[in-house]
């Protein structure tokens, strides 16, 4: 009997053996696809990312901390910081309303909100930033009674900022989407026959549980906030020390010949998008970190000895 | 505190999950709202708790209209079939969130919680498990911690949906007969809802049987389980084998023709014997034995071709000696008749 069913064992780890070789592709077609995507790779972000900050310090990094100095060049960080400072925490209070109601409750007309939501993705940036200029233009739909009160959107920091908006409002909703439908209401549900209040429910139950998912959400949405160039670009006027932002100043810079400002300014968000890499890669693991906190039984002492 | 439910009715859509629902709950009762799925049940149990209001119909405790107020105002405390624990809580933190959220003036000193909590830990058996976080308890251990949150609170009543429907087997009896002695120690108005039947008529003291969205009778166990009140009640409470048969000056009489009545027998109250002993019988063959267990299944085909499930005593079996393809005599012992075929 024993025999048997050693034979047995022995039989299915064999097969088990045969099983991972079948279903893998051969070392050659692994290796050549490994290689044809670190190339890629090497070529379209490595290369042009390592000319980014050779190029930003060929001159020494005397001249290349001038560029930052410079009076326009700290204006245009200052403006990429309002605005992104404005729409990141705009967006995040209108992703977890959205995204609440939207998995949270049934109401006419959910699919056109999840529709809309998604539509700053599905259109040209350019487009976003023109939808603006028809608003709030001089030509434009509301322009004369703007002119009337001496209000500038256009061509001024408001419309920088109300583009930016627009181009990053979806990155919070779409994360917290399916995260709070997948988790449900009974956890709500149960705060709320313990006597919670709603704002109880929320700070002390679902923000907790979707946390990971809304800093990722926010990452996003700042670097995108901060990078953003199409829709800003056609609000802004480029008036320089005025409505110029980062990447609007690193074009002009770069259109003026001066190559080497123009690429520190741009070696800064390119810093930006690696600290952005770096932040997500650890929230993701983290929240992956909590996620996967061993299943019960294990953990046990009682039956870890019977694991053992 | 006592519970009144009247005439309440609940749509979702077209479809009706209650309709014109009465039922009085009195106080320290443990009741089960038992039904197959879609009847209703937890729908009930909701409106009861507040998480879901009625159409229509008025929902009182201890007399008391509190049919508009929501599920925070009630004082209740619901147990969810998935446990719905707090996540991100450790099991002392999920027991404490029922006080840590009252208002400041009622709240208790960090003190008072602490040893609520360690009372409540004592009373479900895992003093030592208070740091550990839900994922890593087991499920039994799990709808130990979402009780005492619940009963952290000191609600007025006790509401549990399918408090034991995602446990294993083993688990579940164990759990079972807990909840039973805990009701006997803290008699709170409790109602459960559960699909297992056996579960209702071991752990409750009244049992409501529901089905489409009306409550087909309420009882004590003894009274559904032996005195069912329609076909579907008999159905839904054990096995039981169906005849064509009528009344026939007030013995029951069963034959292979169609009456338009038929005959509910519950497979232990059929006898099997070699004589035909007098009194209503019918012959059969024996199909197929299945001697596993405390009662001896015995499958047979009666003389006009319908299989039967029968159950006998080991001693009856080993008595009778009964093989495969004996010819019987089935003796019914006690039987309900029922006008036609109402529910199935």
């Amino acid at each position: 009997m024993a025999a048997s069913i050693s034979l047995h064992l022995i039989g299915s780890a064999q097969l088990a053996a045969r099983a991972r070789v079948a279903t893998s592709e051969s070392r050659l077609v692994r290796w050549t696809l490994i290689f044809v995507a670190f190339l890629f790779l090497v070529f379209f972000l490595f290369m042009p990312l390592a000319i980014v900050f050779t190029s930003a310090l060929s001159k020494g990094l005397s001249t290349y901390f001038a560029a930052f100095r410079e009076p326009d060049a700290l204006s245009a960080i200052r403006l990429t910081l309002l605005a992104a400072g404005i729409a990141v925490p705009l967006n995040l209070i209108f992703g977890i309303a959205a995204s609440w109601a939207i998995a949270k409750f049934d109401f006419l007309g959910k699919s056109l909100l999840v529709t809309l939501i998604d539509l700053p993705f599905s259109v040209s940036p350019v487009v976003s930033g023109l939808i603006y200029v028809l608003l709030f233009g001089l030509q434009g739909l509301l322009g004369p009674w703007l002119a009337a009160h001496d209000i500038k959107i256009i061509f001024a920091v408001p419309g920088i900022v109300l583009a930016t908006i627009f181009v990053t409002f979806p990155f919070v909703a779409r994360e917290l989407i399916p995260l709070i439908q997948a988790q449900g209401i009974e956890e709500e549900e149960a705060a709320l026959t313990l006597g919670a209040s709603g704002w109880q429910t929320f700070w002390r139950v679902t923000l907790p549980n979707i946390k990971w998912g809304l800093l990722y959400g926010v990452i996003l949405c700042n670097a995108r906030a901060m990078g953003e160039f199409g829709a800003v670009s056609v609000v802004s006027g480029h008036i320089r020390g005025r409505t110029n932002t980062m990447p609007l100043h690193i074009e002009i810079l770069y259109n003026e010949y001066q190559f080497q400002a123009a690429f520190a300014v741009a070696s800064l968000l390119a810093l930006l998008a690696l600290v952005t890499l770096i932040a997500k890669s650890a929230v993701e693991w983290k929240a992956k970190q909590e996620n996967s906190q061993p299943h019960g039984r294990d953990l046990t002492p009682d039956h870890q000895g019977f694991l053992l | 505190m006592s519970i009144e439910v009247s005439k309440v009715s609940k749509r979702f859509g077209t479809f009706n999950a209650l309709s014109n629902i009465n039922l009085e709950i009195p106080s320290g009762e443990l009741v089960a709202l038992l039904g197959p799925s879609g009847s209703g049940k937890t729908t009930l149990l909701r409106i009861i708790a507040g998480l879901e209001f009625a159409d229509t119909g008025h929902v009182s405790f201890d007399g008391a209209d509190i049919t508009e107020q929501s599920a925070r105002e009630r004082r209740v405390g619901f147990v969810f079939q998935h446990y719905a624990l707090f996540r991100h809580m450790n099991v002392f933190e999920n027991i404490a969130f029922g006080l840590r959220v009252r208002p400041r003036q009622f709240r208790p000193a960090e003190a008072a919680i602490r040893s609520k909590v360690h009372e409540l830990l004592r009373l479900i058996q895992l003093e030592n498990l208070a740091q550990r976080y839900p994922s890593q308890l087991s499920g039994g251990q799990r709808q130990r911690v979402a009780l005492a949150r619940a009963l952290a609170v000191e609600p007025s009543v006790l509401l549990l949906d399918e408090p034991f429907g995602s446990l294993d087997a083993k688990v579940r009896q164990e759990l079972r007969r807990w909840l039973r002695q805990l009701h006997d120690e803290i008699h709170i108005t409790s109602v459960f809802v559960t699909h297992d039947q056996e579960e209702a008529l071991e752990v409750a003291d009244q049992v409501v049987v529901m089905n489409q969205g009306r409550i087909e009778q309420i009882g004590s166990p003894d009274d559904v389980y032996n005195h069912p009140a329609s076909p579907f009640v008999y159905n839904f409470l054990g096995n039981v084998n169906l005849f064509h048969g009528r009344m026939d000056e007030g013995q029951p009489v069963i034959h292979g023709k169609a009456t338009g009545q038929v005959v509910y027998v519950r497979p232990h109250l059929l006898e099997i014997d070699r004589e035909p002993n007098g009194g209503s019988h019918f012959r059969a063959h024996i199909k197929h034995i299945n001697a596993a267990g405390p009662l001896v299944k015995v499958d047979v085909i009666t003389e006009w071709g319908d299989p039967v499930h029968i159950q006998v005593s080991q001693e009856r079996y080993r008595a009778l000696q009964l093989i495969k393809d004996d010819a019987v005599y089935v003796i019914p012992k006690d039987v309900r008749v029922f006008e036609t075929r109402r529910a199935s």
